[in-house]
């Protein structure tokens, strides 16, 4: 017998003809996917849709918890000025673009080391050693966020930095790294790379291991040449990692908050003031919620944009 | 053959290269918390010292400390039951089943994963305000879901699609309703792919720090990640305090990430590449 009759006339038949014996066995009918479904549904749309209706509509007011003014007008409806606030707002402006510049910054170099990385874990020999590496290369990634930030503080001290000791070892002179703009960019760059590269190498590890390894052996006897191997072999492999870098790298740089709120708040001056770490600062210490929300609903469109991009790229195949 | 051991050695100190750098700050971290505030504050660095236990001492008698770290657990492990709860029987209707906007559902579920906390941390604020859950764990509990409930709902679904259908016609037959066939067959067979995503589930929110920070505002109720960075006040900071609350904090979700190191670039990219 065949429970999973596809066809319309075959499922209705069952239908009718199973009547009895379906009451008997509860969950099996068209809405059983809907009660295993719903808890979760249901959840996640509580805590994760209704209070970005709620920002919505809050980004349509002006709602500053800290003026009794507003509050006494019952936080008044005033459109789009919100809206315009942020738009024409100089720092909201510069936060986005220094959030863009850290990542065309830390992306390109984690995108060649993590290449790097990965053809030196897939090649073979010195097994123990590789896999020792492969493995410490899931420390960085499990690292609390807070805590590298934390460890960057200590690192990156300007008077008993371990940075500073390398830098002279190196013959450069030592700075103050947290004090200086362009340092304390530098400092959480470094950080950032520290954390994310072996994500990026262990993605592209992964693309290296799909290459059939019979054409992989084949054309190690055809070239001598890595790079052949690489542009010719290994390349096409690599691209959808490539991708997949892209985009998540995109989509956690404008999340970054832990590690830089730790390590320089945003500073010194507006330095490192990333576009999360700008928004919590608007949001929790100006408390002018509805410019927040404004801001917030800003975000979120860029990561709808992102996400659409991701899944348009990736997952169109899967029947899902 | 000299050229191959030439590269060979090569490989090998590149290798060491890698090793080192990832594990140099995990490291100086660990060994800075068994160093003595003169070792600490030495300029340039002292890589040799005699190591002390008297920053652990003194963290195990701080009771915000041992308290944020109680939470820390409390609210960890609640998401984690909670996500796997509500995630697993999602999981296998999006293994199993047909349906309408089946495909959509599947694809917020992930979008999840793009989301940035900053986003959520200022209406759920407010929400949280109104109905009187600010400084409550519920509400970190309830807002961790947003990103651990996805990450259980993909991993999962993935390990039940690779349960052969066999097990389920049979049950079927037998008269198992479809509830007692997710609970007899899919969640015991697919324990693998649960544990793995009830790991990711409970570091992710083991590590959160801005929702944490902006939804607990009473110092009883401070997760590990906000009270480590609380001791970031003042002027002489306790670095030896702060780096072994730091040990501390990473230690066990280390060894957590060791043992799902195979799953760690798929659950850090929604399965995008395997």
């Amino acid at each position: 017998m065949s429970a999973t009759t596809t066809t319309p006339d075959g499922s209705a038949d069952r239908a009718t003809a199973a009547r009895p014996q379906r009451r008997r066995h509860l969950g099996y009918g068209r809405w059983t996917p809907v009660w295993f479904l719903a808890p979760a549904v249901l959840a996640l749309f509580a805590i994760g849709i209704y209070p970005m209706l709620f920002a919505l509509i809050t980004s349509f007011r002006r709602y500053n918890i800290t003026r009794r003014a507003d509050m006494l007008d019952g936080f008044p409806f005033v459109g789009i000025d919100n809206y315009l606030t942020v738009l024409t707002d100089r720092t909201f402006w510069d936060s986005l673009a220094l959030t863009g510049t850290f990542y065309l910054t830390v992306v390109p170099i984690q995108i060649v080391l993590g290449i790097g990385i990965a053809l030196m874990l897939h090649r073979p020999g010195w097994g123990l050693l590789r896999t020792l590496t492969r493995v410490s290369l899931v420390v960085p990634l499990a690292t609390t966020y807070a805590v590298v930030g934390l460890i960057g503080r200590l690192i990156f001290n300007r008077d008993f930095g371990v940075a500073n000791q390398f830098m002279g070892w190196l013959g450069i002179a030592s700075s103050d790294w947290l004090g200086n703009p362009t340092a304390a960019f530098s400092a959480i760059v470094v950080m950032d790379i520290w954390q994310w590269t072996p994500f990026v190498a262990l993605i592209f590890l992964a693309g290296l291991s799909m290459v059939p390894v019979d054409i992989e052996e084949a054309a190690r006897l055809e070239t001598k040449s890595h790079w052949a191997l690489l542009r010719y072999v290994q390349l096409p492999y690599l691209l959808p990692g490539l991708t997949a870098v892209l985009i998540l790298r995109s989509a956690d740089v404008l999340k970054l908050f832990d590690m830089v709120f730790v390590m320089t708040r945003g500073g010194p001056g507006a330095a490192t003031d990333l576009v999360s770490v700008y928004i919590q600062r608007v949001g929790f210490k100006v408390f002018d919620l509805g410019l927040a929300s404004a801001q917030a609903v800003l975000m979120l469109v860029l990561t709808i944009v992102l996400s659409r991009v991701y899944i348009r790229i990736f997952y169109r195949e899967i029947e899902a | 053959m000299n050229r191959m051991t030439l590269g060979s050695l090569f490989h090998a100190l590149g290798l060491l290269v890698v090793l080192a750098f990832a594990l140099f700050p995990f490291y100086w971290m660990v060994s800075s918390s068994f160093k003595d505030q003169t070792d600490l504050l030495a300029s340039p660095p002292v890589w040799l010292f005699t190591p002390t236990l008297a920053n652990y001492q003194a963290i195990f008698a701080d009771q915000n400390v041992t308290n944020a770290i109680l939470n820390s657990l409390i609210v960890a492990t609640s998401t984690t039951a909670l996500s796997v709860i509500l995630g697993t029987p999602a999981a296998y209707a999006l293994a199993r089943f047909e349906f309408r906007g089946k495909a959509d559902l599947w694809f917020w579920f992930i979008s999840n994963r793009m989301v940035s906390p900053i986003v959520l941390a200022l209406p759920v604020y407010m929400l949280s305000r109104q109905v009187g859950l600010l400084n409550t764990y519920l509400v970190l509990i309830l807002v961790y879901l947003t990103f651990c409930l996805p990450i259980v709902v993909w991993i999962c679904t993935d390990q039940f699609r690779s349960i052969p259908r066999d097990l389920e016609q049979s049950a079927r037959l037998e008269g198992a309703t479809q509830f007692d066939i997710f609970w007899r067959i899919y969640l015991p067979l697919g324990i693998p792919g649960v544990a793995v995503s009830a790991i990711f589930a409970f570091i992710f929110s083991w590590n959160e720090l801005l929702y944490a920070l902006v939804l607990i505002t009473s110092q009883g109720l401070k997760t590990a990640p906000v009270i480590a960075t609380n001791f970031m006040s003042g002027y002489e900071l306790p670095w030896g305090k702060i780096m072994a609350t730091g040990t501390l904090i990473v230690l066990p979700v280390t060894v957590f990430a060791l043992v799902v190191s195979r799953h760690m670039v798929r659950g850090l990219t929604m399965g995008a590449t395997k």
